[in-house]
């Protein structure tokens, strides 16, 4: 049936269409208005139209120098076909439409009928995405003549420019590429009020999403917007009229997401009026109750970019409008757009501050949310509730509580071992990380079940394989916090799993951080004597090579102090001392570092040496005689008699009074 | 008009800060009547208790503690300080508070005040917000008994509110030393929101009950707090919020559903303005409107014409020719009305003082021939005002009337009067040295104005037996001849009679009385419907609603 109607049609249709492409101009203007007026309001006939193959004819005619009037109705034309379906738009956009339509941009006199018609189609093509974006080049020429429309041209002529490039604008090329064809004049002008009234919404809308779009992350272009005035005024001065409570509120909106980019691109301090007193409370009253569900999803996101990064603003918007209980009911809402924003809004609020991190965590129902959330089948409502998870998860009285009694630690693990992108798992490792502190409860149930163990630790592991440092950190730093007083099983299974070779490459590791972390790593898993002889009984060689080579590169001191404790450590051991004191290239290095400058390195040998001469133990005389004989008694004696070494006095008499025999 | 003297520079900056004082809250609260209304302007020194002090024009709050004896215990609503004896293990005898001495009226539709935290004392146990009006001054309660039931507060220590029990809520954050914390009410939705430092913290509390007293309580020695109630700019942006409610209700009016049959707008309108043009006597514009519109004129058009006849006479001060023409078109009314009668006298009289009726004018009837002057003084000097609403031509004046249905001042008809204004007009126009004689006329007046004076004191004597006959309008006529007592009596104190939008009154009350005795409203329909919006908005107001602040009748009249 559809099929014969679709038929009934290009027959029906039949005589104008073959009159498009007559020789006569009469006959083609009739053709095309009937052609225009079959296709207003109908997609069936624009499919059918498009199907018909006529819009290259249509592009041909709209192009052609020939009578105004043809080149008109064929751009109106092109332009009501692109009002179709998203079909008919990939359609018209396959057969060249964006291109020829910023060709005739190109060349159409200013304030002409066939201009607007061309901005009016191209607009409608570019709001179906994907926007043809690399139709309109970066053309300095065009960019500027663009935006002399959005200037100067017909109001109509004027919201289509803009919206087209707020669509079009989506990197640093093309903002700055913008900025220098002033397009922020253009903006300014559009949202100049009028006295007594604020601009009409359709102006206003798109010339604030075009700015946004060109501000966001953009420091020079947010510099030259905040000072662009138009009249008396400056662009800021007019956005912080746009976001008052009198005004629509998707004006109000966009007003604060510009003041909010430009906050976070630099151009406005976070203590600025504007952003204190305008975008803030702007957006913590748009997330009430009383708002639509998506005006409330973008307040809540646009919020928590906001509230990012400074302190100052995440105390504000923790005090604002009841925010925490408003964006408590946005986790609700069933959109996935709301519950991300309310997520992300919670991760800014609790960044930096204990005691706002606790008032999230005492929002009624919330962790259950953040539960539900990292199981949401939506990718970005799961990262959004990881990020708030990793937020919270740096307060250490949730870890020891609300995080044991809902179990997150199961649901981020399962969420981390289903190959999760790349931004999850950076977030997600991170969180793992704080959960794997010695004081988090959550350590232990993950390390008692013998899968989950296993699990954890090869996912750790497989961390510290990748090629971004930030996963690389975040594995070794889970594995050291995970290893830090974990019973013998533990320990072995990370030295199994991570293998010796693999804690030789993070060894030598670009990232300063993976090296403090590794040998962070081996200290916790040296620990206590049974352990440290435990492991050395297998380990050493490496273990051994491990610390000479770092004591031996060119490492920072804090790095060489890592490896020196380790030695420390080694030398608590029974029998593992003896694999110090056999080892001579170490024990000279050992004097080495008694007399160093650094003083942290110092005292880092000072303690190597304490445990090395203690006199309790077996064999205590033989390491004194061998130790006193290489020099580390002079060296301790030398030590005591330095000036700058005060502080470590009481040390140094303690091992010296373990080597009375000697002294 | 009168220039100070430069030697009162103190006074004029006091009055003007005084008036500033007064215009920022009738800004605020445009709609507020102060003599049904009061605004709260200052605490109260006699709603408080006694261990309360108060200072700096009664905005400055400070605790002084109690020594005043054993068993004095604080008997007004306290914002439930008494919880804190709970809290704190102290007693909540300590604790004490004041009230404005006004209750908020619904008629500000949003009332905001803010309190500044000038020393958090000892302990920093303030409480700010809303008290409705308490137990009896003279007598203490007992036992228990502290606080109102209708009690709303913020407390600076903890954050929490308490709404009338001693249990708080987490509220907000904690305030102390160097803090403004705002209190706004919103009487439309009856809902109450507090501000810190100009952050609006979200609502804390809803259905509020009528006629509550902005209220601060103190508890601990120290304590000092300092309030604006509207007299200094505020912290907060209220102004944002007075907008947006302006603009809400403004939404709901145009938005309001309205029967079917009550629906047919355009002929509503038309019929609005319509007899509007009629009742005034716009007698072209009406039937050039008609025409346009298809509405029928229920009155004849001579009848039309010649109540704008009369209204032109009144309209330019020559009300003995208005009478005339009354009797003769609409015999018996005058001999009906004695009030209105009398009224038109009244006129009459100060139009002769003004020197624009035709009685003492004569033969220069008209006034554009000859030059009015008072007939009282030569010397006087006619007011320099500038041409009076009368004297605008037709078409302008139609322009302008919907505007003009403002207030009744400007609601005059612009009586169409091709003339220049009469009277004071042209002399106006020539440069005269205040107090100097009229040149030109000197002589011929000298001898013409005898007789005036004769004829207007007879006049005066007629107009006097007159109202021994009358209860009412004595006052009128004692103002009237008060005119007499002054050399130059547009500059005395009785002065505003002679100005020429006086006359409108006069018009519109001959105009309806005629309207009426032909049988026809004496009032036009668009009218009546703004004095029952305004009588509307007046009984909201009584009611309790605040909607009715933001219910822009000349706003909505101007659109």
């Amino acid at each position: 049936m559809q099929q014969l109607t679709v038929f009934m049609d290009i027959e029906s249709s039949r005589s104008y269409i073959d009159e498009l492409y007559s020789s006569d101009s009469a006959k083609i203007i009739e053709a095309l208005v009937t052609l225009k007026n079959s296709v207003i309001g109908s997609n069936r006939q624009k499919s059918s139209v498009i199907q018909q193959g006529i819009v290259p004819r249509l592009l041909q005619l709209m192009l052609e120098d020939t009578d105004p009037n043809i080149r008109l109705e064929a751009t109106i034309t092109i332009g009501s076909l692109a009002k179709g379906t998203p079909e008919n738009v990939a359609e018209l956009v396959e057969q060249g439409t964006a291109t020829a339509l910023v060709e005739l941009l190109k060349t159409a006199p200013l304030d002409t009928k066939l201009l607007e018609a061309a901005l009016c189609a191209l607009r409608n093509v570019f709001l179906h995405p994907p926007a043809p974006i690399s139709a309109l080049p970066s053309d300095m020429r065009l960019l500027m003549r663009l935006t002399q429309i959005a200037r100067e041209g017909s109001p109509n002529a004027r919201a289509c420019v803009v919206r087209i490039l707020s669509i079009w604008c989506g990197g640093p090329t093309e903002q700055e590429a913008l900025c220098s064809a002033g397009a922020c004049a253009a903006i300014a002008a559009l949202l100049a009020s009028r006295p007594a009234s604020g601009p009409p919404l359709g102006r206003a809308l798109p010339a604030l999403d075009l700015l946004a779009a060109m501000c966001f992350k953009n420091a020079n272009v947010s510099e030259i917007a905040l000072n662009t005035r138009h009249g008396e005024r400056s662009i800021p001065e007019m956005l912080s009229g746009l976001v008052s409570r009198d005004k629509p509120l998707a004006v109000a909106l966009v007003a604060a997401r510009c003041l909010t980019f430009m906050h976070r691109a630099g151009a406005l301090p976070p203590d600025d009026t504007r952003v204190v007193f305008g975008a803030l409370p702007c957006l913590a009253r748009l997330c009430t109750k009383d708002m639509p569900e998506d005006i409330r999803a973008t307040a809540a996101e646009t919020l928590a970019y906001l509230a990012e990064v400074d302190t100052s603003l995440q105390r504000l918007a923790a005090i604002s409008n009841h925010l925490m209980i408003s964006l408590a009911e946005i986790v609700n809402c069933p959109s996935a757009a709301a519950k991300q924003g309310a997520f992300k809004c919670f991760a800014s609020l609790g960044a930096n501050d204990e005691d706002i991190r606790k008032r999230i965590i005492e929002t009624h129902g919330l962790m259950v949310h953040v539960v539900n959330g990292m199981n949401n089948s939506e990718s970005n409502v799961r990262l959004a509730a990881v990020r708030c998870l990793h937020s919270l998860s740096r307060s250490v009285q949730q870890l020891r509580t609300t995080f044991q009694d809902h179990g997150v630690w199961r649901p981020l693990m399962q969420l981390l071992s289903e190959s999760p992108g790349m931004e999850l798992l950076t977030v997600g490792s991170s969180t793992l990380c704080n959960l794997l502190l010695e004081f988090s409860p959550a350590k232990e149930p993950m390390l008692d079940q013998d899968c989950v163990l296993t699990g954890a630790v090869e996912m750790l592991c497989s961390l510290t394989r990748r090629p971004e440092a930030a996963l690389r950190l975040n594995g070794i730093w889970a594995l050291m916090n995970m290893a830090f007083q974990a019973d013998q099983k533990v320990k072995q299974r990370i030295l199994t799993t991570l293998g010796t070779e693999q804690m030789f490459r993070l060894l030598g590791d670009s990232d300063t951080r993976v090296i403090m972390k590794t040998l962070g790593l081996l200290r916790n898993l040296l620990s206590t004597r049974q352990h440290i002889d435990a492991i050395m009984s297998e380990y050493s060689p490496q273990v051994m090579q491990a610390v000479i080579l770092v004591l031996e590169g060119s490492y920072p001191a804090e790095v060489k102090e890592q490896a020196l404790c380790i030695l420390g450590n080694i030398g608590d051991g029974e029998k593992a001392k003896d694999l110090i004191m056999a080892n001579e290239d170490v024990l000279r290095k050992l004097v080495d570092y008694l007399a160093h400058p650094e003083s942290k390195l110092q005292e880092a040998a000072l303690f190597v040496a304490g445990n090395l001469v203690w006199r309790g133990e077996a064999g205590a005389a033989a390491r004194q005689a061998r130790l006193a004989e290489l020099g580390v008694l002079r060296a301790l004696k030398l030590l005591r008699a330095r000036q700058d070494a005060q502080h470590l006095h009481d040390k140094v008499k303690t091992a010296l009074a373990q080597f009375n025999e000697f002294s | 008009m009168a220039a100070m003297g430069s030697g009162r520079g103190t006074m004029d900056s006091l009055n003007q800060v005084q008036s500033d004082t007064v215009d920022r809250l009738k800004l605020l609260y445009p709609n507020v009547n102060e003599e049904e209304t009061p605004l709260p302007r200052s605490w109260s020194t006699k709603d408080k208790f006694s261990y309360i002090g108060l200072s700096q024009n009664n905005l400055r709050v400070h605790y002084k503690g109690g020594a005043q004896g054993p068993g004095r215990r604080p008997h007004l609503p306290y914002l439930h300080l008494r919880l804190w004896m709970y809290r704190h293990g102290k007693t909540h005898k300590d604790a004490a508070s004041v009230r404005a001495t006004h209750p908020i009226p619904a008629a500000c539709g949003l009332y905001y005040f803010e309190v500044r935290i000038v020393s958090k004392g000892r302990d920093g146990y303030m409480g700010i917000g809303l008290s409705a009006h308490g137990v009896n001054m003279n007598r203490l309660p007992d036992g228990s008994a502290g606080w109102d039931k209708h009690s709303y507060g913020y407390h600076g220590d903890d954050g929490h509110s308490f709404c009338s029990s001693g249990t708080g809520q987490p509220y907000g954050p904690t305030f102390t030393t160097g803090d403004v914390i705002g209190c706004g009410v919103n009487l439309v939705d009856n809902t109450c929101f507090y501000t810190k430092n100009g952050h609006h913290l979200g609502i804390a509390f809803r259905g509020l009950p009528a006629n509550l007293y902005p209220t601060v309580g103190l508890q601990t020695p120290g304590e000092v707090v300092d309030a604006n109630f509207g007299q200094q700019p505020f912290v907060f942006d209220i102004e944002d919020m007075l907008r947006e409610l302006r603009a809400r209700t403004r939404l709901t009016i145009d938005e309001f559903p309205l029967p079917d049959e009550q629906g047919q707008w355009q002929q509503v309108l038309h019929r609005m303005v319509s007899t509007y043009l009629v009742h005034h006597g716009y007698c072209s514009t009406a039937q050039a409107f008609s025409r346009a519109t298809g509405q029928p004129i229920d009155e004849d058009i001579a009848s039309i014409k010649n109540r704008q006849r009369i209204s032109k006479l009144v309209l330019a001060g020559r009300i003995g020719e208005a009478v005339e023409a009354t009797r003769r078109l609409y015999p018996g009314l005058l001999e009906r009305d004695h009030e209105l009668l009398f009224i038109l006298k009244c006129r009459q009289f100060v139009e002769m003082v003004n020197g624009s009726d035709s009685e003492v004018i004569g033969d220069k009837a008209g006034g554009s021939n000859g030059v009015a002057t008072s007939v009282i003084s030569h010397t006087s000097r006619a007011p320099d005002c500038p041409a009076h609403t009368n004297g605008v031509s037709e078409a302008a004046g139609e322009a302008g009337e919907l505007d003009a249905a403002r207030t009744d001042v400007d609601m005059a008809a612009p009586g169409p009067a091709p003339s220049p204004a009469p009277g004071p007009a042209p002399s106006s126009a020539t440069p005269q040295p205040n107090g100097a004689p009229l040149v030109p006329c000197a002589d011929a007046e000298g001898c013409g104005a005898r007789a005036s004076v004769e004829r207007m004191l007879a006049f005066g004597r007629e107009l006097y037996a007159m109202s021994q006959k009358l209860h009412h309008h004595k006052t009128m006529l004692e103002d009237a001849f008060s005119l007499l007592a002054y050399s130059n009596p547009w500059d005395s104190p009785v002065g505003w009679q002679l100005e020429p939008v006086r006359r409108e009154a006069v018009c519109e009350a001959l105009n309806s009385a005629i309207l009426e005795s032909q049988g026809m409203q004496w009032i036009s329909p668009v009218e009546a419907c703004v004095s029952h919006s305004r009588e509307l908005l007046r009984r909201m107001a009584r009611a309790a609603l605040g909607a009715c602040a933001f219910a822009d009748l000349p706003a909505l009249l101007r659109r």
